[in-house]
This record gives C-alpha cells, sequence and structure tokens, in this order.
C-alpha cells in the first residue's frame, strides 16, 4: 500500500499561560511507495512520533491529508484504518498469554469480518512462526526477554494484516547485541509480508542499516529525504552531515578565496566557480588520504586501532570539536609523528552556509 | 463518503459519552457536597424561622449569627475544642517522636534481631483495634486513668503503619550520606535530625497530617475512656449536644456546632490535598 | 549485648512499650477474658473457664440483631460503594477539565467528622412534628408516602445507614481506583484503539485486569471496614443502638464493655472474638477467591 502525505501539520495548543503554541509537524509531504521500509530519523522532540501518531490515527492533524493507496483516510479513526503498531515499550497485556496477545485484535473483528475460532488460531499460529515465538504461545508476556517480548509485538500487529506497519523505536529497549540481531529479523519479516512499514528512530546507524528511506527530521521540519546512502553522500545541509554518520563528519571554519577553499591558511581543495565568502566545512573521516604532499595539516594527538581501519585523533585549530577524526587503513598511518599531512577526497567534503546551514553546491 | 459518516458519529457519540460522564459526576459532586451546604445553610436560620418551615427552604433571606453565639454559649463547645486540639497535638507529636525513632532504627541502624522485629511489628498492623480496646478500657480503669488527658492519648499514641511508610521513605536516603555523616564524626542523632528528617519532610508532613485527622476524629476511645464532660473531645461533644444540649429541637444550634467542628478539618484538607491524598492512597484506610 | 546492637534497640524501645502495653498485651489478654466466666469487674475475680461466655454473647438476641444487621450492610454497602467508585473513577479519568475540582469535592467526606455530618444526615432523613425531613419531601414530589428514616420502620433505618456508610467510604474508593487507573499505561489503550477494540472489550479485557489488584485490595477493607462499622450508626440513630434496633457487632462490643453496672469485659471479649474470627474468615475467602481469578501482574 502506498502512503501519501500531503502538507501535513500538527500544531499543539499552548499549555498553561506561559506555554506557547508547537507545531510538532511541519507542512509534511512526501510519498512512500508499496512495499518499503521507511525510518523516520531525528533527534528527540523532532515531531517523527507525531507523524507516527498521525499515520496511525491515534491523533488528528492540524492541516493536510493522509492517503492510504487512493483513499484518504486524514478524518478517518485510529480503529477503521487498519493499521498495525508496535509501541516502544510493546504494550503487551501483561494479563494475557502471548496466544492471547496476538489473538486479541482478531477477536475484535465484527459483522462480516468475524473469524472462526479456527481461522483466527490459524491466523495466530501463521503470524507467531513469522517471528519465530511459536513455542512460547502459552507463555505471560513477563516471562519473555526483550527480544521475545519484541517479536510477540509484532506477531500483534502483523496477524490482523494491517495495510501498513508502524514502528515507534523499535529497538530501543534492546540491549546492543540484539539490538543487531532483531535489526535483521525486522528487515525479513517486511521482505516476507511485503507490507509497507514505517518506523521511528533516534539512532542514525539503526535508520541506515535497514531502511528503504530515510526522512530526517529537524523540530517539526523535513530536512531530507532518501535512499540512506544518498542521504549519507549528498546531505542537504549541516544538520543532516552531521545527524548521519559515526564518528560524526568533523566540521571547520573555512573560506573561500579565489576559486579556492581555504581551511585557516591552507588551500585545501579547488571550489570551483563560487564567489568568496566564508563557509563551513564538513568532512567526514573516511574523506582524508595520509599524504606527505597533502595540502591539509594536523597536529596529530593519537591513534586509536580498530582492527581493519585506525581513527587517527588529531586536533585543528580551524575545528568546530575539539578533535578531528580521520578512518584511514591501518597500513597507511604514520607512527608517532607529531603532526600529519592530508589529502582530501573532494566527495566527502561539503560546503555548507555558517548562518543557515544549507549546502553550498560548487 | 462512508468514512465520513462513521467519523462523525463516533465524534458525536464521543461528545454523548462526554456529556454523560459529566452529568454523572456532578450528580456525585452534589450528593457529597449537599450535606455541606445543608448545615450550612441550617446553621444560619433562626431557631424560630427553622421550625416555622414546614416545607424545608433551600436558601434563606434572613441569615443569622445566633446559632454560632448560642453553639458556644449553652454548651461548652469551647472547651470541647480545647480539649481536641490539646489531644490532637500531644497524640501527634508522641506519634512522631516514636514513630521517627523507630523507622530510623529499621533503616538505618544494624542490631541484633531488626529483621525479626520488623516482622513482627508488620504483623501487628492485622490485629483490629476492636480487639485491643477491651482490655485497655480495664487496664485504664484500674490505672485509675479514666477521665484525664493520659488515659485519653496513651494508646492513641502508636500506628504500626506509619512506622512502615516513614521506613520505607527513611530507606530511600541514599546510604552513601549516612556514610558520609559517619566519617565526618556525626553522631546518629545528629545524622537523623540534621540529614533524615529535612530530606523527608513530605512524608513526615503527610503522616502528621493523617494522624491529625483520626485524632479530631476519633469518637470510640475518648466515648469509652471519658464520660466527664471536661474532658470530651469535639466527638463525643457532639453526641452530647445531640442528645441533651440545646433541648433536641434546637437543630439549627446543633448545625452551628456541626459547622465549627467540621471547617479546621476542611481547611487543612484544602491546604494540604495533594500530600493528603497521597499518603492515604499510599494505604491510609478509614474504618 | 555491645553498644551497637544496645543503640538499635534503644531507639525502638518508645515503640515497643506503646505496641507492647496496648496492643500485644492486650489481644493476649482479651482472649483470655473471653473465656473466663463470671468474671466479676470490681472484685476483679472469676468463676471458672469455659466456652459459656461466647455461648451467652450467641444466643443474645441483641447480638443476634447487630450480627443481622452487620451482615445487611456489608452485604449492601461493599457492592455498591465498590461499584459506583468504580464508575465514578472510570468517569473522572476520561475527562480532563475540572477533573481536579471534581477529585477534591469527592475526597471530602474523609476528611469530615462522621458524627457531625451523620447529624446532619440525620435532620435531612428525619421526620418530625415539624417537618417530614428533605428526603420524604422528595419522595413525597415522587407520589411515595413519607417515613421516618430514624424512629421508623427497621428497613428505613436500614436504608439510611446504608447510604451514609456509602457516603462516608467512598473517597477512600474513588481515590484508590483512579490511582490505579491513571498507573495503566497510555499505549495499552492506545494499542487496543488502533486494533479496533469496543470500549467495552477496553474496560473488560483491559482496563479491568490491570486495576484487579488494586479491586481486590478495596473489596478486602471494604468488607474489614464494614463490619466493623459502629459510629456511622451512633451518628444517626444516637448511643442506645440496641433500642433503636441498629446495633452493629462493634456497637454490640461497646455496649457490653460499657454498661452502667461496670461493664462486661467477658462477654464483650467473647464478642470481640467472635468478630474478628468473622473478619478474618471472610478475608481468607476472598483471598482464596481472589488468587484464582486476579491475574497479578508479572
Amino acid at each position: 500500500m502506498k502512503v501519501t502525505l500531503e502538507h501535513l501539520t500538527k500544531t499543539f495548543p499552548a499549555r498553561g499561560k506561559k506555554g506557547r503554541e508547537v507545531t510538532a509537524v511541519n507542512d509534511f509531504t512526501f510519498e512512500i511507495p508499496d512495499g518499503q521500509l521507511v525510518g523516520l530519523l531525528g533527534p528527540s522532540g523532532c515531531g517523527k512520533s507525531t507523524t507516527l501518531h498521525l499515520l496511525c490515527g491515534l491523533q488528528m492533524p492540524t492541516a493536510g491529508r493522509i492517503y492510504f493507496g487512493d483513499e484518504d483516510v486524514t478524518q478517518l479513526p485510529a480503529e477503521k484504518r487498519g493499521v498495525g503498531m508496535v509501541f516502544q515499550n510493546y504494550a503487551l497485556y501483561p494479563h494475557l498469554t502471548v496466544l492471547q496477545n496476538i489473538l486479541f485484535p482478531l477477536q475484535n473483528l465484527k459483522g462480516a469480518d468475524k473469524l472462526s475460532k479456527e481461522e483466527m488460531n490459524r491466523r495466530a499460529n501463521e503470524a507467531a512462526g513469522l517471528v519465530q515465538i511459536g513455542e512460547l504461545m502459552e507463555r505471560k508476556p513477563g516471562e519473555l526477554s526483550g527480544g521475545q517480548q519484541q517479536r510477540v509485538a509484532i506477531a500483534r500487529a502483523l496477524v490482523k494484516m494491517p495495510r501498513i506497519l508502524l514502528m515507534d523505536e523499535p529497538l530501543s529497549n534492546l540491549d546492543a547485541r540484539l539490538r543487531l540481531q532483531t535489526r535483521e529479523e525486522i528487515r525479513r519479516i517486511q521482505k516476507e509480508t511485503g507490507i509497507t512499514t514505517v518506523f521511528v528512530t533516534h539512532d542514525q546507524e539503526e535508520a541506515m542499516s535497514i531502511s528503504d528511506r530515510i526522512v530526517v527530521m529537524k523540530e517539526g521540519l523535513i530536512q531530507q529525504i532518501g535512499r540512506p546512502q544518498e542521504v549519507y553522500d549528498d546531505p542537504a545541509n549541516q544538520f543532516v552531515a552531521q545527524f548521519l554518520g559515526n564518528p560524526p563528519i568533523n566540521l571547520f571554519s573555512g573560506r573561500i578565496r579565489g576559486g579556492k577553499l581555504l581551511i585557516g591558511e591552507e588551500a585545501v581543495l579547488e571550489a570551483g566557480a563560487l564567489p568568496d565568502r566564508e563557509v563551513s566545512v564538513g568532512i567526514r573521516p573516511e574523506g582524508f588520504v595520509p599524504d606527505p604532499q597533502g595540502p591539509f595539516t594536523c597536529a596529530l594527538s593519537g591513534v586509536e586501532v580498530m582492527g581493519r581501519e585506525v581513527s587517527m585523533v588529531c586536533t585543528h585549530q580551524a575545528a568546530a570539536a575539539p578533535t578531528v577524526r580521520a578512518i584511514v587503513g591501518a597500513d597507511q598511518v604514520e607512527a608517532k609523528a607529531a603532526s600529519v599531512r592530508f589529502r582530501l577526497k573532494p566527495e566527502k567534503v561539503f560546503l555548507f552556509d555558517r548562518e543557515t546551514g544549507e549546502r553550498i553546491y560548487g | 463518503m462512508n468514512y465520513k459518516q462513521a467519523e462523525n458519529m463516533s465524534r458525536r457519540r464521543s461528545g454523548l459519552a462526554r456529556g454523560v460522564t459529566y452529568v454523572l459526576l456532578s450528580l456525585w459532586a452534589l450528593v457529597v457536597l449537599f450535606p455541606f451546604y445543608w448545615m450550612l445553610l441550617t446553621s444560619v436560620k433562626g431557631y424560630g424561622a427553622y421550625n416555622a418551615e414546614y416545607i424545608p427552604r433551600l436558601f434563606t433571606q434572613h441569615p443569622t449569627l445566633e446559632n454560632y453565639v448560642t453553639a458556644f454559649t449553652a454548651v461548652p463547645l469551647a472547651r470541647f475544642f480545647a480539649n481536641t486540639i490539646l489531644f490532637t497535638v500531644l497524640t501527634t507529636a508522641l506519634m512522631l517522636a516514636v514513630t521517627v525513632l523507630a523507622a530510623y532504627a529499621f533503616a538505618r541502624l544494624n542490631f541484633r534481631g531488626r529483621n525479626l522485629l520488623f516482622l513482627f511489628f508488620l504483623s501487628l498492623m492485622m490485629i483490629p483495634n476492636e480487639l485491643v480496646v477491651i482490655t485497655n478500657y480495664v487496664t485504664m480503669t484500674n490505672l485509675d486513668l479514666r477521665n484525664t488527658f493520659t488515659g485519653l492519648i496513651l494508646p492513641s499514641v502508636t500506628s504500626v503503619f506509619y512506622i512502615y511508610l516513614l521506613k520505607e521513605n527513611f530507606e530511600q536516603v541514599p546510604e552513601q550520606l549516612y556514610y558520609a555523616a559517619k566519617v565526618d564524626g556525626t553522631s546518629d542523632l545528629k545524622f537523623l535530625f540534621k540529614v533524615m528528617i529535612p530530606i523527608c519532610r513530605p512524608t513526615i508532613i503527610t503522616i502528621t497530617i493523617l494522624k491529625a485527622i483520626e485524632c479530631w476524629n476519633s469518637y470510640v476511645w475518648p466515648r469509652l475512656v471519658t464520660d466527664d464532660e471536661k474532658y470530651f473531645l469535639v466527638s463525643n461533644g457532639i453526641q452530647t449536644i445531640r442528645e441533651t444540649g440545646f433541648g433536641r429541637e434546637n437543630i439549627p444550634a446543633m448545625m452551628a456546632a456541626v459547622v465549627v467542628i467540621s471547617v479546621p478539618l476542611i481547611v487543612l484538607f484544602l491546604c494540604f490535598r495533594r500530600m493528603i491524598m497521597e499518603g492515604v492512597s499510599r494505604g491510609g484506610t478509614k474504618g | 549485648m555491645d553498644k551497637k546492637n544496645a543503640k538499635g534497640w534503644l531507639y525502638v524501645l518508645p515503640a515497643l512499650l506503646f505496641l507492647g502495653a496496648f496492643l500485644v498485651y492486650p489481644l493476649v489478654d482479651v482472649l483470655i477474658y473471653s473465656v473466663e466466666e463470671g468474671f466479676n469487674f470490681a472484685s476483679q475475680t472469676y468463676s471458672g473457664v469455659g466456652g459459656y461466655n461466647y455461648a451467652y454473647v450467641l444466643r443474645d438476641p441483641y447480638f443476634i440483631q447487630a450480627i443481622k444487621n452487620t451482615f445487611i450492610l456489608v452485604a449492601v454497602t461493599v457492592p455498591v460503594s465498590t461499584g459506583l467508585a468504580l464508575l465514578i473513577s472510570v468517569g473522572l479519568s476520561s475527562i480532563s477539565k475540572l477533573r481536579e475540582l471534581y477529585q477534591t469535592v469527592f475526597f471530602l467526606p474523609y476528611v469530615t467528622n462522621t458524627l457531625a455530618v451523620g447529624l446532619v444526615f440525620m435532620i435531612l432523613f428525619k421526620s418530625t412534628p415539624y417537618t417530614d425531613g428533605l428526603a420524604n419531601l422528595v419522595l413525597i414530589w415522587f407520589g411515595i408516602a413519607p417515613v421516618d428514616f430514624i424512629d421508623g420502620p427497621y428497613w428505613a433505618k436500614m436504608t439510611v445507614l446504608c447510604l451514609y456508610t456509602v457516603w462516608v467510604v467512598m473517597p477512600f474508593k474513588i481515590l484508590i481506583l483512579t490511582s490505579a487507573l491513571a498507573s495503566v499505561n497510555r499505549d495499552y489503550y492506545n494499542a487496543a484503539r488502533i486494533d479496533g477494540t469496543s470500549s467495552l472489550r477496553i474496560f473488560t479485557r483491559i482496563t479491568l485486569p490491570m486495576i484487579s489488584p488494586s479491586l481486590v485490595y478495596l473489596i478486602i477493607t471494604g468488607f474489614i471496614g464494614a463490619f466493623k462499622a459502629y459510629s456511622d450508626a451512633v451518628a444517626l440513630f444516637g448511643t442506645n443502638l440496641n433500642a433503636a434496633g441498629m446495633n452493629t457487632i462493634v456497637g454490640y462490643v461497646y455496649d457490653m464493655l460499657y454498661g452502667s453496672s461496670g461493664g462486661y469485659p467477658s462477654y464483650a471479649s467473647a464478642a470481640a472474638v467472635i468478630l474478628f474470627a468473622i473478619v478474618l474468615t471472610i478475608t481468607c475467602a476472598n483471598l482464596l477467591i481472589s488468587r484464582r481469578h486476579v491475574q497479578y501482574l508479572s
């Protein structure tokens, strides 16, 4: 099912006398193609959860429209939308067994949609099989591990064959090891069922690793939409560039003079036809190549071994952060030098407006 | 469109449900408030006017304070009041001292038999007052303490529940604070007064208020142990007024007395609403 | 005993003394009293040991009346007040405007003097030569014959007693249930709503099981409280409850204790022990039944 958002806006009224109106979602327009897994990504308070609540109908938008396929569902209450939702804390009913939890949505069906007992059990078992919890059906949620609870929650959301599946921070309650495993699991289930899925996360790695598309958000505004690699390689602005990538992008204050990009007094790259101006320069850690003849000099304060690669920890007076990190091949490191010279990969260097953070294309 | 109608219908239904809810809640609010209104109203009706109303009126055009004067002059209401305040203050203060010391010992001091003793204390919570009041009455009679404040107060002091409540709260104070104080050479008693009590002030205030309410409203024990009007508390006073005072027919004066003894608690409640309600919901019971 | 141990015991000593003197000793003593036959208060002597006090109490028509009254009171007020409190609490938690105000108002009876407000109920329901009282006027208005609820027929007196008891116990129940309802995670309701669960089903399959521990707690304390009813009855009908035929078990205990003849602590003790046995039995039964039905949250 294709999902379309048109100028979707949600404004919360001011709370109390001193409070002010909050626009959690500001004029969202985007389309989710059928069968894709889309990650809504942003720091807390960026409006991603509100977007999810608008999609499932727990909240009603202030303006704009939502379409599932060609049907306008904007005013449709949650129960009529046919969405499945996995809550951050799973919201499994603690007094019901796993089977009863999964059956719960089916037992709500009335009239023509009502299912026979056998059919309900068949579908519950099918959903349980899909998430591989068949042997846990008689347990109570309290007796399950976090990962198992997560699977039950997904099975409960899938059992009613939703038009779209929504997940709120699906991995945040799991420990690091389970997180890796579960995110592959989510990817597999989504591919197997082909249900259009939207999930919310604040963890860029999580979003990048499994999404077909990511939507980066900040303070209620969409910053950028695209395939994870596209967004990473071609960030629309400084916020997106900083938010994606680990270790994060290195920022420097620089300037354009006579077609050259200067950081400090060093001309590090050709700037093409850009006019002279002050800029903010973002360089991905993998954009540095150690080169004795390179134009860019940093003071080297240490080397962290990461195995296949090493992270060179440097300092530079024009850098925005106290340290600059360069990820280079283990064989490229000059051991105990006090300073190191780099050549920069042009495709890993981005220029931003110092005031607005907007990308400057050269 | 189909879903538009469905949506409108569900909106209308939820609007209706909300309306019904408010009506229901307001109805119960009326049931709760009406007796209060009625006692206020009756207390300001003149004696003659009240008795002339075969059909009671829901308001009065000639409010009078004469009943309040009667209430304080015809019966020793002021004395009942003073007794109750004295009883409440002394009982609550004693309870606080006993409770704080015991709770502190259970929460922080290590002594042999502590856990067993605490378990024993907890099991005492199950003993109903009705069971022990008999012997207490006999004890007080034998000690010749009937119609004394000592007799009134002593059996009313302890509440295992408050010890339990305060102990739980004391235990939430980080143990590091205690060790830090020990290292600095602070005595246990000083630590209790300078650190524990200030940190746990909300709980202490809560149990103080709950105990004060309990004292103010206590009836059974005072009724047993006092039969001399000089030592009556307001509850017993009210009962006496009802049975002998003012002549049984002077309802307005009776209501004035009722208002006077109800007001202090209501004021206390409105001031400490949150604390009282939270304290009660943590396990206080009535009856 | 070393210094540290001594200090700990020193701190709990006051509590221990008070509890020992006024809770533990009386508990033992009351059992002894209850089996001492022919105890004379003045001379502190008794003629023998046996079950006579129990037999006497159980044959006493006043006690039988008190038992009957108490059981009716329990059977009526516990379900009515719990059900009504549940209804009101659900209503309270579904609104946001004025909620604090309603909560405050609903809590008021808790902080009022039972005896004092009982007087107000009495004048509302009493019928005198001067007036039928407000309650009766309402009845007349509906075309029902007036009745004296305070000095009239048994059922009328019982009705007022039940009404007043419910009025008195409601604040506590509403408070407990509202906080239980508030502690249910909103996500359960959201999840159920997305799955198209009807309100009734949400209430019976989610809300009730989630608050069942609080409900059980309320029902048990409700039973215990109602079995110990006394001051409500005194407030409405005066101290001579036997004469009014409205005595309760606790009332019977006190009346036995507080006789003009110096009292009969033996009979009072026997009655108190019987009361305790009844309460204990019913509490255990409650716990057993609820253990089977209540889904304790893990």
